[in-house]
């Protein structure tokens, strides 16, 4: 839990955050994906009580994996990037929805979810991210207004790299036959 | 147990196709260029009443030229690439404009967001090189350059420098109604489309 919090708390730190959202990529593949992991983080140190009464509600990790795929879709859309350099509100609930609503969930779902699931979630990330990347590099106008336009083909490059370095990766994984994912270790503990 | 877990699936699945629709109008804008568009349409905006310089150095009131219709345009004149293209657009507009016997329907309208360089004896050279007449199409810029920024805003437009002594911006045609109001916005190559929705 404290490596979230501390996390956590260097990237609410104004000059932290100033400088991440300085450029698209940073804002969109390095600020808020390390928000999620903050709550990650922070949601593995959750109280085995109350963890046991939100897997009630969370059978097969689904319930949670569609809060974090639902909120991470929208903190993703070029118009919330702009919108959270805009407004002093709109960037506060993105600081509070991440971490809460896609780092929380994803973490407490991992662990019940079934390998058929996670291998699911691996193959639709690394497709999304690999069109994804490839869209924004060939995008003929500027998605972000607040950024521009080579920022926006260097996201959809660094998209891309990301999503071939996860294939490679979670194809290695796949093939040594070790389990896939961040909190496998996690869900050994637990069950 | 499997029950609790397929209402709450159905539950967040509900919520978030509601929440994904609300914040995207509708799942019709996913930028905020694209939201403002909509916004406009739907609901046409003031406009501020900013004091503009034309090529010919006149000043005069961006209210004063209700009555008619305006395409307005944003650009700067050392522009090395999209204002090209919106002044082609307007060139075409204006070619058939001037040749109208009744006066023309519409006024067009081009903004520099760039007081600092675009001078007005730098307007009337780029009218000349653009063939902007100053009477059906205007080329201008504020003449307090204090008026800049609520103008734009008011346009929905955003100005960025681009780290080479330019300027990165969004590129649209903006139709102003007659009433002075922001009504439409277009894309930069949209220009007849935006007079064949005036003609109907």
């Amino acid at each position: 839990m404290i490596p979230g919090i501390l996390l956590y708390m260097v990237l609410v730190m104004p000059p932290v955050a100033a400088w991440l959202e300085g450029s698209m990529a940073g804002h969109m593949l390095i600020q808020i994906p390390l928000l999620a992991l903050a709550g990650g983080l922070a949601a593995r140190g959750a109280a085995g009580r109350r963890r046991a009464v939100l897997a009630g509600f969370n059978a097969g990790g689904v319930p949670g994996l569609l809060v974090a795929m639902f909120a991470a879709a929208l903190w993703m859309l070029p118009r919330m990037l702009d919108a959270a350099l805009q407004s002093s509100l709109v960037e506060a609930a993105k600081f509070t929805a991440v971490p809460l609503l896609v780092g929380v969930p994803l973490a407490l779902s991992w662990p019940l979810m079934p390998p058929v699931a996670r291998g699911f979630v691996w193959a639709n990330l690394i497709s999304h991210a690999a069109v994804l990347g490839w869209l924004y590099t060939v995008a003929p106008y500027r998605l972000c207004t607040r950024y521009l336009y080579d920022q926006q083909a260097l996201v959809g490059a660094a998209l891309f790299i990301v999503a071939m370095a996860l294939l490679v990766g979670w194809g290695w994984f796949a093939i040594a036959g070790r389990p896939i994912g961040p909190w496998s270790r996690h869900r050994a503990a637990v069950s | 147990m499997k029950l609790r877990a397929a209402l709450a699936t159905i539950a967040v699945a509900a919520a978030g196709v509601a929440v994904l629709g609300g914040l995207t109008d509708g799942f019709r804008a996913a930028t905020s260029e694209g939201a403002w568009r909509l916004a406009v349409a739907e609901r046409p905006r003031p406009l501020p009443d900013a004091t503009l310089v034309d090529q010919s150095g006149r000043a005069f009131r961006l209210p004063a030229l209700r009555g008619r219709p305006i395409l307005v345009e944003f650009f700067y004149t050392s522009c090395p690439a999209i204002c090209g293209l919106l002044a082609s657009q307007f060139q075409s507009v204006f070619e058939r404009l001037s040749t109208q016997s009744e006066g023309p329907e519409i006024l067009l309208l081009s903004v520099s967001f760039d007081p600092e360089r675009d001078t007005v004896p730098e307007l009337a050279d780029y009218a000349a090189r653009i063939g902007a007449d100053g009477r059906i199409w205007r080329v201008a810029r504020v003449k307090d350059p204090i008026e800049l920024r609520g103008l734009l805003d008011a346009f929905g437009v955003v100005v960025l420098p681009d780290g080479a002594g330019g300027f990165v911006h969004n590129a649209a045609i903006y139709l102003v109604d007659a009433r002075g109001r922001l009504a439409h916005v277009y894309d930069a190559d949209a220009a007849e489309r935006a007079i064949a929705e005036l003609d109907r």
